[in-house]
């Protein structure tokens, strides 16, 4: 009983930290100024690049700007379906 | 020469007008004299918050426009000898005044008044660009609220463009039960995602919603939390150093419960 409460109490899940993490996100997005078109047409070069090497799942694919501390990354997450054959050589 | 302030949040319902209202008559209330400039054209409040509602005959339009004189349009509160309030129009809307006329009556009212601050209308639109036009500092409220801290964040973003450096925030409504159980970001969280610097913290108080009923600034009541932490903020608005209240420590009954099933 007690273990459960505690872990009610716990820091990890608490709505408090749901809220810091998606404004984090949100304001990742809003400082950088990054249109969801922009994002869009990124992604859609990303897919035109890669697509000339490797067969990846582009339903799947995901490119979002994350933050830690005070760095903004670009993460994209880009299943590879198949490698292609090397041609020619 | 007084200076002018503005307050502003971007999000609305964080407590604006009501914060403007209270550091107001706070620093009435110590003996300054100040005027309240309603910046919300078309949506007046700070009048019915400051219980002056019926006193209006003019307003800030017709002060711009020079329908009257600027002196006729402010209105000399009831209580406090230093409180003025420069009303907002009720019938125009946020186009009837200019960023340069805006500009031109605060120069005009820092002549005569030790503190000029002005309520801003919610938004980033023209409302919001005549409220800061003629200021030289800034607050910023929040809540303890993913959208609130949001737009608190576009607003700082917007003041630091407009060369209106520096702004103050006050974190507004914080319950510091919910805080405590995890539930309600914390003073430093949003100091932290915000990076500035803080002015004060009010926390949610019953008492507000019963003083803007009566049209008295809770402000005026030495026995409420909230009329405390405007004090404070006003004190700190003055350029004295004051603590931050302890909000988040608990009322006996319920330390002595949970020390009772052993959550320390």
């Amino acid at each position: 009983m007690l273990d459960f409460i505690s872990r009610m109490f716990s820091k990890e899940n608490t709505s408090k930290n749901v809220a810091k993490e998606r404004l984090r996100l949100v304001l990742v997005h809003d400082r950088a100024n990054i249109s969801p078109q922009l994002l869009h047409s990124l992604k859609a070069d990303l897919i035109a690049v890669i697509s000339k090497y490797m067969e990846i799942d582009e339903d799947a694919l995901e490119v979002n700007l994350s933050s830690k501390d005070t760095q903004v990354a670009l993460v994209a997450n880009i299943p590879v379906k198949k490698m292609k054959r090397a041609v020619g050589d | 020469m007084g200076e002018v302030i503005v307050v502003t949040s971007g999000k609305g319902g964080v407590g604006k007008t009501t914060t403007t209202a209270n550091i107001g008559t706070g620093l009435a209330a110590l003996g300054h004299k100040v005027v309240l400039v309603d910046a919300d054209i078309g949506l007046r409040n700070l009048d019915v918050v400051l219980g002056l509602e019926n006193r209006i005959v003019y307003d800030i339009v017709d002060a711009t426009s020079g329908s009257c004189r600027l002196r006729q349009a402010i209105i000399k509160d009831k209580r406090l000898e230093g409180l003025h309030l420069l009303p907002a129009a009720q019938t125009k809307d946020k186009t009837a005044v200019t960023p340069e006329q805006m500009k031109e009556l605060c120069a005009e009212l820092k002549k005569e008044f030790e503190y000029v601050i002005v309520d801003c209308p919610a938004g980033i639109e023209q409302g919001f660009k005549n409220a800061i036009a003629g200021a030289e500092k800034a607050i910023v409220v929040t809540t303890p609220e993913v959208s609130a801290v949001r737009d608190a964040d576009r607003i700082i973003g917007l003041l630091e463009a407009a060369e209106l450096k520096e702004p103050k925030l006050i974190i507004n409504r914080l319950r510091a039960r919910m805080v405590k159980a995890g539930d309600m970001m914390s003073i430093d969280d949003m100091i932290d995602i915000l990076a500035i610097d803080l002015l004060g913290v009010v926390p949610e108080d019953d008492q507000v919603v019963i003083s803007t009923n009566k049209g008295e600034p809770v402000a005026l009541d030495e026995k409420s939390l909230s009329g405390q932490a405007y004090r404070n903020i006003v004190k700190r608005i003055r350029g004295e150093e004051v603590p931050l209240m302890d909000l988040e420590s608990e009322s006996g009954f319920f330390k002595a419960l949970r020390r009772l099933i052993g959550l320390k």
